[in-house]
């Protein structure tokens, strides 16, 4: 994995050492909240509900051991013992104190980490495909694209003060594992007749105004790849909104303007930008590119002894092919049945950073399904790996399924939320994993948001809720057919909203409908889409 | 009545405006009337909270203070979800009435 060289350390370290004085002047009160607000949130340091809340970002997913076991380290110094993995592969504290905060974030510099850039109308943490460098259907790892587009975006000087925040993904694959088209831009790295490039994709997003995004070039050849970044971004930067919060992200200017003039317009800036010559040299996307050189993969066993059937269970749910037949991805369920999903305590962390180095080539990912991924696993060791996960509560065999639920904070700890979205999640796994249920009913992902803002994805949720409220009590809407994937679509809303038991006893009916209708083979959302909304409203509202 | 709270500018806890100063706990809070506007500028300047505001709450016999808005009494317990990280508080009771 990527390594800082000296610019990348000292930029880190020099933004620490900044946001201490902005700290300890704000703490002698010589800054007002108003003045301070946008420094603490350049750093990634809000205010929610109960306390402030670090967001520390991990670039496109991936660590190793050491940077886990500092993680740890953090919950356990300065808050209280857990953390929580984001959508956005990051991880969020959710009790950090202001005047701690600066050694927290120097104890992450430490380990070549940040939280610059995980707020603000700035380009944010840049997301990629969790199996990124191990999976069998890759072009290639896009890992090094994501790394140039990081370094590219960090400090950018130009988009500093976008209209709003700014969300890119990057994927090598015709499987879609990181929501790419629900992204402000959208890259897939492609090959055509041999030649690396860029698929781009712009104007998608979820939140109040869900989009999907349109392609918008079919192939920037890989030494331009920034440049047309560069060409996109300016032209948002230039022409989005600023006068209203709610219709400056970039899907708007894309739905505005029609896909056809925004082409235009970047193509034109693009063509302008190739003369200027902002390209970084080829010879630093290879330089990147050498830290993300696979490991030295052996020859072994193929298969494993499925004579324990949870352990079968576990490979069929958790593994993920790899680009080696000798080895296995190994999904790390953070969604233990009633388990809050996402959040880790620093026990679980630390035992994961272990096993990382035992069996993972001391590599790690974030998903954006708030599990963890060991990405590179030896088939011969998946047993002893699942024997130490499900000891500490970590093997649970339901990735991709009902009880793998998304769930954003909500009203439990964010401060926009209008409804509780984790004891939705906490009583639908419970549910069906004490009936039996989640194996029967096989490939569904939930998704479930406390506010509009759709931070639980429920817009591309085969099964999505939205926690709205109503004249003051926990109201939630229900919606059908959202995917994030390659089909990407937009969960559709199935009518008036329930209370809590009530939203919990339509996921059941629902479902019901789903058992009832599907064929062989069909998955949730394919029935969905067959019979539509129509029998699954009746079993609904009657 | 009206009470006022905001969060703790070194700790970002959840404060409530006791007549003298900022308390962790709920059923301290006091009606503060019509003064609400004046000890909010006040305690602005003094930059000791974070964006103090004024909110509606009731209080019952035993002198227990309810929030009137679901996210209020949310942050006067703390996450529904993690009963363990909750304010210590006199009122044993709150749970029921939180949501």
């Amino acid at each position: 994995m990527y390594r800082y060289d000296q610019y990348d350390q000292a930029m880190v370290d020099a933004r620490v050492e900044e946001f201490r004085d902005q700290a300890r002047r704000r703490l002698e009160g010589k800054l007002t909240e108003d003045q301070f607000k946008p420094l603490r949130l350049m750093n990634g340091l809000y205010l929610q509900l109960h306390a402030y809340m670090l967001r520390v970002a991990i670039p496109y997913g991936t660590l190793d051991a050491r940077q886990m076991e500092m993680l740890a380290d953090i919950a356990d110094k300065y808050d209280r013992g857990y953390g929580h993995f984001t959508t956005r592969q990051n991880i969020q504290y959710n009790w950090i104190k202001l005047e701690d905060c600066a050694d927290a974030l120097a104890d992450l510099a430490t380990v070549e980490m940040h939280a610059i850039q995980t707020s603000g109308n700035c380009i944010r943490n840049i997301s990629a495909d969790h199996f990124a460098g191990a999976a069998a259907d890759e072009v290639v790892d896009p890992r090094p694209y994501a790394e140039l587009m990081r370094q590219w975006s960090s400090f950018h000087p130009e988009f500093t003060y976008l209209p709003r925040k700014f969300k890119i993904a990057v994927i090598a694959s015709e499987k879609d594992r990181a929501a790419m088209r629900l992204h402000d831009i959208g890259v897939r790295i492609v090959k055509r007749d041999g030649e690396v490039g860029a698929e781009f994709y712009a104007g998608g997003g979820m939140g109040r105004t869900p989009m999907i995004a349109p392609l918008i070039r079919e192939f920037v050849p890989i030494d331009q790849m920034i440049t047309y970044a560069e060409a996109c971004l300016r032209v948002y930067n230039r022409y989005g909104r600023r006068d209203n919060k709610y219709k400056a992200r970039i899907k708007i200017l894309v739905h505005e303007l029609g896909a056809a003039e925004y082409i235009r317009q970047v193509e034109e800036e693009f063509a302008h930008m190739l003369t200027v010559g902002v390209e970084p040299p080829r010879e630093e996307l290879a330089r990147i590119a050498e830290y993300f050189a696979p490991p030295a993969f052996v020859d072994g066993p193929k298969t494993v002894d499925r004579s324990d059937p949870d352990f079968a269970l576990w490979v069929d749910r958790n593994t993920h092919r790899h680009k080696h037949d000798a080895y296995v991805s190994a999904v790390i369920s953070l969604k233990p049945a009633g388990g809050i999903p996402g959040d880790a305590t620093s026990e679980q962390m630390r035992l994961v950073a272990k096993l990382a180095r035992e069996y993972s080539f001391d590599e790690l990912r974030v998903m954006h399904t708030q599990n963890l991924l060991l990405p590179h696993v030896r088939i011969a060791d998946l047993h002893a790996l699942w024997t130490a996960l499900d000891e500490a509560g970590l093997g649970s065999p339901n990735m991709d399924t009902i009880e793998d639920i998304i769930a954003c904070p909500g009203l439990d700890y964010c401060s926009l939320a209008n409804a509780r979205s984790i004891p939705l999640a906490q009583r639908i796994s419970e549910r069906f994993a004490a009936t039996g249920r989640t194996a029967v009913v096989g490939d569904l992902k939930l998704k479930i948001s406390g506010c509009i803002n759709a931070c639980g994805h429920h817009h591309a949720g085969h099964i999505g809720i939205l926690g709205v409220d109503k004249k003051g009590k926990e109201n939630f809407q229900l919606s059908l057919g959202g995917s994030e994937a390659e089909d990407v679509s937009l969960a559709k809303i199935t009518g008036p909203g329930f209370d809590e038991d009530g939203v919990i006893a339509a996921v059941e009916k629902v479902t019901d409908v789903y058992l009832e209708a599907r064929t062989e083979g069909e998955r949730f959302l394919d029935t969905y889409r067959r019979i539509g909304m129509d029998p699954f409203k009746e079993a609904l509202y009657g | 009545m009206k009470i006022l709270t905001g969060n703790d500018l070194r700790s970002g806890a959840v404060t409530w405006w006791n007549g003298t100063g900022w308390s962790l706990f709920v059923d301290d809070a006091v009606d503060v009337g019509e003064d609400a506007e004046e000890i909010l500028a006040r305690e602005e300047a003094a930059r000791r909270v974070n964006v103090p505001y004024a909110i509606e709450a009731t209080i019952d016999a035993a002198g227990h203070v309810r929030p009137a808005h679901i996210k209020d009494r949310v942050r006067a317990l703390g996450p529904t979800v993690r009963r363990d990280l909750a304010v210590p508080t006199a009122n044993k009771t709150g749970w029921d009435w939180v949501i």
